[in-house]
């Protein structure tokens, strides 16, 4: 079972998060994190801009959400992307997960980070008073997908 | 064969539109690459790194050397920076 949403609008990460768990008896543990847009140190940001491939988003994302599901004993999961113009502070994804157990309810949203960061097409772009400028990938992404890659 | 290509984020910024319908007899991404860059100064440029810029043929992830024989659409763009 899973449920991706790609979408404008924002989002109540609280009012998701009950409606997740809601009905979920045998399910032991449930993990989420969500991604808010962080102001810069060095110059204020007016504001995010996401741009991203629909069709392809949907589709990456639910590639990712199966192949949590073959790896982990999970019984739900929940990803939600935000595409267009966001403010400091607000809302930019979240997902979530739910397991009988504890570890595979962490390992699996840790995973489903890894590859959302680097696998799904989402590109961002920081506007600030000085211009603006696409956010670049870190080395250290790629380097964090390969850890899922051993054993 | 007639083929979207679409560009994403600054490889969109730099061609100047978002997707174009191109008659085409490229037999993979880099003969398609190899085409438009050979069309215009903004392709050339946008495409002079390969290592950084991404492909996908038909909504999937793919390399520079796979095939686009009976691809519907070709996308790409700089590495992805989602989450």
């Amino acid at each position: 079972m899973m449920r991706i949403l790609v979408q404008e609008a924002s989002f109540d990460v609280g009012a998701e998060l009950n409606a997740f768990q809601a009905g979920k008896t045998d399910m032991g543990a449930i993990v989420s994190f969500s991604g808010i847009v962080r102001d810069l140190p060095e110059a204020p940001l007016r504001h995010m801009l996401i741009e991203h491939y629909p069709g392809m988003t949907e589709r990456a994302l639910t590639k990712i959400a199966e192949e949590a599901c073959e790896r982990w004993s999970l019984g739900d999961v929940l990803v939600i992307h935000r595409y267009g113009q966001m403010a400091p502070g607000d809302q930019i994804m979240m997902v979530a997960t739910a397991s009988p157990h504890r570890k595979d309810a962490f390992a699996a949203a840790d995973f489903l980070m890894d590859y959302l960061k680097s696998r799904a097409p989402f590109w961002k772009k920081e506007v600030t008073a000085d211009g603006s400028d696409w956010v670049s990938a870190k080395d250290e992404d790629e380097e964090a997908l390969r850890r899922w890659k051993q054993g | 064969m007639k083929l979207d290509v679409m560009y994403f984020a600054w490889v969109r910024e730099r061609i100047g539109v978002p997707r174009e319908t191109v008659e085409t007899e490229a037999a993979t991404v880099a003969d398609l690459v190899r085409e438009l860059s050979a069309r215009e100064d903004r392709y050339e440029l946008a495409f002079s790194d390969l290592d950084a810029l991404r492909v996908a043929v038909d909504q999937d992830l793919t390399d520079f050397d796979a095939s686009i024989s009976g691809a519907r659409e070709v996308a790409f763009f700089p590495p992805m920076t989602g989450g």
